[in-house]
Formats: C-alpha cells, structure tokens, sequence
C-alpha cells in the first residue's frame, strides 16, 4: 500500500504530445478511476505508473520513491490487463503462481499462497486447468488472483471488465470492489465506462485529450462538473446544453430566442456573460404548453422500463427528458419544460468552466 | 487429443489454439457444402494423387523383394518375390550401414539442434527488442534464402578447410599479425580445420532464414499484453523466452525440427564434399555408392534390388520422424500461415 504522486507529467510519441503535464495525487489505499474516451491518455497515464511506458517529462512517484527509472518489477505494481493476459500454456495455479516462482519462492511455500488466494477469487476448483478452459469471468478472476497474490504496493487495472459481457461485468465490478474493501490497496482502475467508474470510484479522474478535467468523488462529479466536458460525459443519459447570455435584469439566462430562464442564485460573474445552461434530463419535466419554462415540440419516446425518455425540440435544440411517469404524445405537440431551477449548472460558455452560482445576488447586479 | 481435435486443426487456422481459447468441440461453419458429386470428383483426383505419390514408393519396395535376376528381366515383375531380408542384410552389411546410420543421426540431430537454437534467439531478438539494426538484420537473414549451400559451397568449403581463416585475414589486414610478428617473432597462423569432423558436417547447416522466419511470424502472433504481463511479474528477457516463449512454440520447434531432420538426412553435396574417411560417412552418401554403375559393379549385372533395399533402410527413420511428428508438424505450420 502506497501513495501515488503524480507529478507534471508528460507523454510524447516523437513530437506529439499525448498527455500534457498531469499532475495527481493518489492517496494510499484508495480506488481511483480514471475515465475518459479512448485516446484521451487515461491508459498511457496507467502504463507509465506501471513502467512500460517510458515518462517523457515529470516524475511519478510510488510511496514517496520516484520510479521514472524503475523497471516494472521494482515499482511494486501489479496490473490486470484487459484481455486478461494469461500465460496459456501454464495451468491456472502456475499462472498465478508465477510471479512468486520468478522471485525465487519456494514451490512448496508458493502452493500454500496460491490455494490461499485462489480460494479467496473462487478458483480453487480451477487450479489445474489451463486458462483455455476457463470462460471469461474465470479467466477475469485469474488475472486478479495473478495481481493479489503478490500483494504489491498498487493495483493496476487497464479496462479489466471491456470484455465480458454485460451481467457478468457489473458482477465482477461487485467483486473488484470487495476485494479492495478486503486488501485496501491502492488501486488506480481506467475504463471508459461511466458506470464501472461512479460504482468503483473512492475518487474520479476524467481525462480530456491528454489533460485532467476534474478529480473528485463519484458524486461530486454528477453534481458539480467542473466542465462543460465532464458534465456531458457524466450522467445517462447526457446533460442538455442551451447557450444563453446571463442577464441580471431579467433575473436569469436570455436564450437565443428571448426565453428567459429564471436562476434560483445568481451566477458570479459580471453582467452579459455568455453561458451555456446544462440541465440534466432526469432534473426535467413536461407540462402543456405554456404552463412551464420554456416551450419545446414532442418528436418522439424511449421506453426505459422504469420510466421514459422523451425527446423534445426548442427551436432547433434537441433536448431529452426522463421521467417515470409515462405520457403519450404525439409527434409535433407542443409541450413546455418544467425545470428545476436549483438542479440547473451554469458553464462559461467562452471557457467551458463551471460558474458557481450563489445567495448574494443582488450584490452583483449594482456593482 | 482425441481424433476429432485433431480433423479440427485446420478450423482453427484463424485461431491459434495456444493463445485464446481451445474451443475443441466446435465445427467451422462455411466451407462444408453438401454436394455428392462434387465430393465424389475430390476423393477421385485424391485417389489420383495418391496413386502417383506412392507407385515409384511400391516400385521401390518391389525391386528390394526381387532376387538379381528376376529385378534385371524384362518385362518387369510388379509382384514383391522372396529375396527382401536377404537384400536388406546385403545392402546393410555391404555398405556397413550401422556406422553411417549412427553418424547421420548425430549429424541430423546436431543440424535439427542448432537450427532451432539459433532460430529461436535470432527471432527474439528480432522482435522483441526495438533497436535500429532490427530492419537490415532480418533483411540480411532474409537474403540468405536466396544462398543456400550448393551457391556458396566452395567459400564454405574454404572455411571449413580453415575455420579461422576469416580471422587470420583480419589480423593480416589490420597489421596486427605484422606487430605480433615484429614484436615476438611469432607468426600469427591461426587453424582450426573442420573437414572430416562432426563439427564440420554440422556447423556450415546450421544458420536457417526459413526457420528464423516462421519464429518471427509465430512471435510476432504473442500478444503484447502477455509480454507485458511477463515484465510485471518480473521476469527479465531470458526467462521470458525460456518459460513463455519456448514452450508456446512447442509445435514451431516440432515443425521445424520435422523439416530440418529430414533436410539433413538427405545432404548428400556436403558430406561428400569435406568427408574423405570413410567413418564419418553419411548414409546418403553411402546410399549414393549403393547405385550401379560401371565402377560398382564392374560391369557386371546392374544390382537394382541392393540399391532399392538400401533406399528403403534408408527411408525409414526420416519416414518415423514424420509420422511420430505429423501431429504438431503440422499445427506447427498451419499456426505461422497468418
């Protein structure tokens, strides 16, 4: 168990800069996920913390000892690889023996820790199989098992559960987390899937094009998007953006059509600001026209189950709305939007930060 | 393995078995079409093939059963007479076989041996390590597809007169055999003669493009992941190539040593070229004595059943390594026909 001190760190691959200057600390024993897209550099950041990535710039430090120089051997890692990178002609206790057998375990002492953390993932009816034989989730345990055994200072996990399917991937998401709540090792974990990262997370890293975005708890993240980026990249469905232009006056955001929308606090920032308003679609409602906020034209429905996605029009903006209840519309009805003022986020829509907004509001407005 | 594994080792051509899963029970879909007649036309022009393949294989088994007489008349006979123990035991003892038998089979072993060793290491250092020489390297094992021995048989047979010879030239050239000379007053005469040797049979056979190439093309099928993994638990180059490596090309080595045993029995160019006594003969060599002609048999009956009963003992351990081999041989090449 270690912390990780991530440290202006850059990639690049000849002239191009993958990753520009990221700087992260990991705390110990915690479970961080980095999400992101693919090609936004969450997995060269991991492979660097591994070692098999050389770092172009900056230093990653794992318990306080710089590895820039370490072979991934020395750093106290252990990786799970997203196609499980089994050896396939070594039987599952070999497999996950192996690391031990490589540090000069005696085969006798090594059996006894294989059984041990074999029992402790459910394999202990496996041991003898080759991972040929094993079905996904197995194969999955194995490459955990593979990681424990060595019982290293951090846990690496590049897109583990990518490849099974989908029941099978919240389950083993259920077992990455009692595991860690067993063994409490830092574990840094990246996927591009939003849900494996709000359930796994102590903490989230959302990554953009070579950058950090926004570190905090899962909840933090849903709540308080530091970004336009992040807010449309957490939550599902994705957030509804409107640009407007902040207008004290009129006591709120004026749309591209004159629509005013009404704000709960007024945002800090000076008067005919040009925002983008973010509101998410399960904060939203539909009434009859005229009776909410604004007024949009019904295009059509998607059945969840537990409830609808409507798909609704302002002007040209498609705009989603997800309720329990389940009305029936017909295309072309003209329906207005019941919001929330207090759910609504407020993002500078020169910057794509995040304006926090606040009580004091009237201050604003005479200075 | 069961049977029917093994009938599925073509299906898995798109599937190397030792990397991701072994699905041994499924059949490949495609490419199985139910159509009588044209099933009928296959097993025909198969039926042809075989035919063609092993009459002069018959003829040769006949002409060994035959007795001196009956082999020269005409028309010849086409069913195996009584003589076969008695021409295996002539040729056998005539030619001394068991001598040349056991040098062979140090000499093909040896060859088989060095092949796979020096393919292997030459491979893994060609893809797994990235460094500027890689591309004229591999280019340069490649070259030497087009050179096998019987183009370059005479330098070879200048070097294997004198194996340091390269050397001696070396110090010549770079003067340093000149400052040995002026500083001690010894002349620097570096020898290290292979001819009539194991060493010499050996050696010049050894260095292999084809093998080296189907090591590259099966290790450029590893996963990088796996490789990954490896570093991760730790292990350095070597045991990776010892423990990982090694035993996924299992069947790489069974197909190359299976090729390469074979190739070296048959030499027949070399051997007759550097071996002059008679103990280091090779059975190819010998079997090549075996044939009549005016000098063998001093004009007499041309001894056809000798010869053919000496082609069959010969035949015979190439023939057991195929068939104990065949199995892996062929996985072996099916999986680098990527």
């Amino acid at each position: 168990m270690a912390k990780i001190d991530i440290r202006k760190v850059r990639k690049m691959y000849g002239k191009d800069e993958v990753i520009h200057g990221v700087d992260l600390r990991i705390n110990k024993g915690e479970f961080v996920v980095i999400l992101g897209p693919s090609g936004c550099g969450k997995s060269t950041l991991l492979r660097m913390i591994a070692g098999l990535e050389d770092i172009s710039g900056g230093e990653i430090a794992i318990g306080g000892t710089v590895v820039n120089n370490l072979e991934p051997r020395q750093r106290g890692c252990a990786m799970v690889f997203q196609n499980y990178a089994l050896y396939p002609h070594m039987t599952v206790a070999e497999n996950i023996g192996y690391a031990l057998k490589v540090a000069g375990m005696k085969k006798s002492d090594r059996l006894v820790k294989v059984a041990a953390v074999a029992r402790s993932v459910g394999l202990e009816e496996f041991l003898d199989r080759k991972p040929g034989q094993l079905s996904g989730g197995q194969r999955q345990r194995v490459a955990m098992a593979r990681a424990i055994i060595r019982e290293p200072k951090v846990f690496l996990f590049d897109e583990p559960l990518s490849n099974l399917d989908a029941k099978l991937r919240v389950q083993m998401r259920h077992e990455i987390r009692r595991i860690h709540n067993r063994i409490k090792a830092t574990s840094v974990f990246v996927t591009h899937d939003q849900h494996e990262g709000m359930t796994l997370a102590d903490r989230m890293v959302i990554m953009n094009k070579g950058t950090i975005d926004q570190v905090g708890t899962p909840e933090d993240v849903y709540d308080r998007p530091a970004t336009t980026y992040v807010a449309g990249f957490i939550g599902s469905p994705a957030m509804n953006f409107l640009d407007g232009q902040v207008d004290y006056d009129r006591g709120g955001v004026v749309l591209g059509d004159g629509t005013v929308m009404r704000l709960a606090k007024m945002p800090q920032v000076v008067n005919g600001t040009m925002v983008q308003l973010g509101l998410r679609p399960e904060t939203l409602g539909l009434a009859g026209a005229g009776r909410g906020a604004l007024d949009v034209t019904f295009e059509f429905a998607e059945e969840l189950g537990s409830g609808r996605l409507y798909h609704v029009r302002h002007e040209d903006i498609p705009l989603t709305v997800m309720m329990a209840e389940k009305h029936r519309f017909t295309e072309g009805d003209r329906l207005s939007l019941v919001v929330n003022d207090a759910t609504l986020h407020l993002f500078d829509a020169a910057t794509g930060k995040r304006i926090e907004m606040t009580v004091m509001d009237r201050v604003k407005e005479t200075a | 393995m069961t049977q029917a594994d093994l009938s599925l080792s073509a299906a898995a051509t798109l599937e190397d078995d030792r990397v991701r899963a072994v699905r041994s029970t499924r059949r490949s879909p495609g490419m199985v079409e139910n159509t009588p007649l044209l099933n009928l036309a296959t097993h025909v022009i198969l039926l042809m093939g075989m035919v063609m393949l092993l009459f002069p294989m018959y003829l040769v088994f006949n002409a060994a059963t035959l007795s001196l007489v009956e082999v020269n008349s005409q028309p010849t006979r086409l069913t195996p007479g009584d003589q076969f123990w008695v021409n295996i035991q002539e040729a056998w003892f005539s030619r001394d076989f068991g001598q040349k038998f056991i040098n062979s089979l140090i000499v093909a072993v040896g060859v088989v041996t060095g092949k796979i060793f020096i393919a292997c290491i030459t491979a893994f250092g060609l893809v797994f390590f990235d460094h500027r020489l890689r591309k004229p390297i591999f280019w340069a094992v490649f070259l030497t597809l087009m050179l096998p021995l019987e183009v370059r048989i005479v330098p070879t047979y200048a070097v294997a007169a004198n194996a340091l010879q390269p050397f001696q030239a070396m110090l010549d050239w770079s003067g340093i055999s000149w400052l040995i000379r002026s500083v001690s007053g010894i002349e620097v005469a570096l020898e290290w003669n292979l001819l009539n040797s194991y060493t010499g049979l050996i050696l010049p056979l050894v260095a292999t493009a084809t093998g080296t190439f189907l090591y590259r093309q099966f290790f450029m099928t590893i996963p990088d992941e796996l490789v990954e993994a490896a570093k991760m638990d730790g292990a350095g180059p070597l045991r990776f190539l010892a423990e990982i490596l090694v035993p996924l090309s299992r069947t790489n080595i069974a197909a190359l040593a299976t090729i390469m045993f074979v190739y070296s029995w048959n030499q027949y160019l070399w051997p007759l070229l550097i071996i002059t006594d008679p103990s280091y003969g090779v059975v190819a060599v010998e079997l090549g004595k075996l044939v009549p002609d005016t000098n063998s048999t001093g004009g007499a009956i041309p001894n056809w059943n000798i010869a053919m009963a000496g082609t069959l003992i010969v035949t015979v351990p190439p023939i057991l390594v195929v068939v104990f081999m065949q199995r892996w041989f062929v996985r072996g090449l099916i999986n680098t026909d990527k």
